[in-house]
């Protein structure tokens, strides 16, 4: 559930940053009816997603494909938070992502279908769909391997309220929320789908039932400390090497 | 064909993102694990800690192979 709310807050803030930028400059009418289509789009790809899944593949082999898939996805916000804190690669700034989309939606042209300002309608449109399935993605992974769906997209549900009322209250982008710190936190969490991918290996030996880790579900809790301290020294022997190539380029 | 290749693109950038390394070395380890599990050639405990081990060291490597060529890349807008 932590992971899960925690995930989708940065997406939800990365979308809220894009809808504000469009809703101030091209209309609230049309920015917020593209974000509406998004997420019924979204409600209809997660219920036909989540039925397919539970209906058609044994348990096992769910548990190697979707710890597979979340794995192989939270590892790449766990690489990025990584090269961020060793500041290999640039941290991801809401407030320069807001002026960007703001000076956008300035200079593109007016056209107009069904009544809408059809820029205001795509761009939005787009963030919210775009972000919102990657919420889709963790809400289903996560809750099939944690066996309630529910409960991950309360979770999800839990984050999308507190994004939006915080950014109701103070109406700019979140460029406070410490992002590369959540989702540092987050790639951690998303690392223990190792835990279901390997216990999913089970699906190729005779009787398809899921290997079984030393401590049974206790095992999690090593195995993201595992992949916390290995994170941290990750990060500290680049940012050992980045020093002197920092002062170089100085 | 044009949006075959765009729906692709999208899904390819979503799962895999811009180090392929890390999804091509994370899947060819559960790879080899599938094989050693459909073999029965060693003992489960030692099985689920090997592979788990080979995927944290393949991160690892990955990261810090791609690390200098990243510091010699010009500045552009961040992943999100």
């Amino acid at each position: 559930m932590a992971a899960v709310f925690l995930a989708s807050a940065v997406e939800f803030v990365e979308a809220f940053t894009v809808v504000l930028a469009m809703g101030i400059t091209r209309g609230w009418r049309a920015t917020l009816w593209g974000a509406a289509a998004a997420i019924g789009v979204l409600a209809l790809v997660t219920a036909v997603a989540g039925y397919a899944l539970v209906e058609w593949l044994p348990e096992s082999a769910i548990q190697l494909a979707v710890g597979t898939l979340l794995l192989i996805f939270g590892l790449q916000w766990l690489r990025n938070a990584i090269l961020r804190s060793a500041g290999v690669t640039a941290l991801h700034d809401e407030e320069a992502a807001f002026l960007e989309e703001q000076e956008a939606a300035r200079v593109a042209a007016g056209e107009h279908h069904l009544g809408l300002d059809w820029f205001g309608f795509v761009v939005s449109f787009k963030a919210v769909l775009l972000e919102g399935l990657e919420v889709v993605f963790i809400v289903i992974t996560f809750g099939l391997n944690a066996d309630s769906i529910p409960l991950a997209a309360a979770g999800a549900g839990a984050a999308c309220a507190v994004v939006l009322t915080t950014g109701a209250l103070v109406h700019r982008p979140l460029s406070r929320v410490p992002e590369n710190t959540i989702k540092f936190a987050v790639g951690l969490l998303l690392a223990t789908g190792t835990f279901w991918a390997v216990e999913g290996l089970g699906v190729f030996s005779e009787t398809q039932e899921s290997l079984d880790w030393p401590g049974g579900d206790w095992a999690i809790l090593p195995l993201l400390a595992t992949w916390a301290g290995v994170s941290l020294l990750t990060v500290r022997a680049l940012s050992r090497t980045n020093a002197p190539l920092a002062t170089e380029a100085a | 064909m044009r949006y075959l290749k765009a729906f692709a693109r999208f899904w390819f950038d979503f799962l895999v993102g811009e180090d392929w390394r890390i999804a091509a070395g994370v899947v060819a380890v559960l790879g080899a694990g599938g094989l050693l599990v459909s073999a029965d050639a060693l003992p489960e405990t030692l099985l689920v800690l090997l592979v788990a081990a080979a995927i944290v060291l393949v991160v690892v490597a990955s990261v810090l192979r791609s690390a200098p060529a990243l510091r010699r890349a010009p500045a552009r807008r961040p992943p999100p």
